[in-house]
């Protein structure tokens, strides 16, 4: 009796860990820059869609923040302006990357001081449902990229 | 690059094409304004071999009352002896400005010794939220030798004006929250406060480090 529900249990593990290993989307080099006080902080991250079909990012949230947006910054015109996205698309086997300049994610009302060196957890919302939880390095205002 | 003493701006022409707007209307005016001088009195003594825009007696000297981030009053005239970069932004915005003033910040570096007699100005264009205090914290975040300056709207604007910029404040997100849209460009003046040359946050680096070498070369003559 114990020793079956200790396989179900280890199955259910198994599961899990499966689901977790393959997921739709893969996200690396998070980091975000560190502003003083409580001025909103730019994150930016590197995403791989791995499936074979489109999907999108819909959202963006973070435990450590009162708010999370995805933005997108452009340069056009010479005016330097911003828009919120309510979804960023990544084709089947694409690549997109959040860079300055460019698509981020708006971080605002730090719940806590963040400093450099700190690790700040965002969770996208994809468009198939999937939740995504990628680690963001802080890093200080003047940093060029998640290392020197 | 133009021919000699030619100005071009293919980048805000493109894009003023498709949208006309405040800035492209300004822009556009600033451009014939250029070709105008330029016909009349380009042909001068041999200058620099500038990288970036030669702006060179298109654009008005360094001029400005505004309070520094420290909380003292400051002119164009207290930056003598100084090669500034001005550049408009303000401390809400994540992405560009930290962006740009971060890309000053290794221009700078990578400059060396002559960096010390070069100060970035960072003119605030959202004087409603951005005090002394929270500019002194923000440029001092990027550079030691970032000078952040706040005004009345009305003398940030006469600035922005004067030198053919623009910023408009973008609606409430409704939570008191608000971007400020600002044009992008990075004006350089030589230490006698003279406009010298335009640079845009997309610039290379090296185009910055070079044309800094130069200008602060010739601020060292008397």
């Amino acid at each position: 009796m114990i020793f079956r529900s200790l396989v179900a249990a280890m199955l259910l593990v198994a599961g899990v860990v499966h689901a977790a290993d393959a997921p739709t989307v893969k996200a690396s080099d998070g980091w975000l820059r560190v502003l003083p006080g409580n001025l909103p902080a730019g994150g930016y991250v590197s995403f791989e869609n791995v499936s074979d079909r489109a999907v999108s990012i819909v959202g963006a949230s973070s435990a450590d923040y009162a708010d999370a947006m995805v933005h997108r910054s452009s340069t056009d015109g010479g005016m330097g302006r911003m828009e919120m996205v309510d979804s960023v698309p990544l084709p089947p086997k694409g690549k997109l990357a959040f860079s300055p300049g460019g698509y981020h994610v708006m971080l605002m009302g730090a719940k806590h001081p963040v400093k450099p060196g700190d690790k700040v957890v965002v969770t996208f919302a994809l468009s198939d449902g999937e939740k995504l939880p990628v680690t963001f390095l802080a890093r200080p205002a003047n940093a060029t990229g998640p290392t020197d | 690059m133009a021919g000699t003493g030619g100005v071009s701006f293919p980048g805000y022409v493109a894009e003023c094409r498709m949208k006309p707007s405040f800035s492209c209307r300004a822009l556009g005016a600033l451009l014939i304004l250029i070709a105008l001088v330029c016909v009349s009195g380009c042909q001068h003594e041999p200058q620099p071999a500038w990288r970036l825009t030669d702006v060179s007696g298109h654009l008005p000297d360094l001029d400005f009352r505004l309070t520094d981030d420290n909380g003292k009053a400051v002119t164009g005239a207290d930056f003598k002896g100084k090669v500034t970069l001005m550049y408009f932004g303000y401390t809400h915005c994540p992405d560009v400005c930290p962006l740009t003033l971060t890309q000053l910040h290794v221009v700078l570096d990578r400059l060396g010794a002559p960096a010390d007699n070069v100060r970035i100005l960072f003119v605030s264009v959202d004087p409603k939220r951005d005090t002394p205090e929270i500019m002194h914290a923000y440029v001092n975040a990027f550079d030691k030798r970032a000078v952040g300056l706040v005004g009345s709207d009305a003398d940030v604007e006469a600035l922005a004006k004067r030198y053919r910029s623009a910023f408009t404040r973008e609606p409430d997100r409704g939570d008191g929250a608000y971007d400020v849209s600002h044009s992008s460009a990075i004006y350089f003046f030589d230490a006698q406060g003279k406009a010298r040359l335009l640079a845009t946050p997309s610039a290379s680096q090296d185009d910055m480090v070079h044309d800094l070498h130069l200008l602060t070369s010739l601020g060292a003559q008397p």
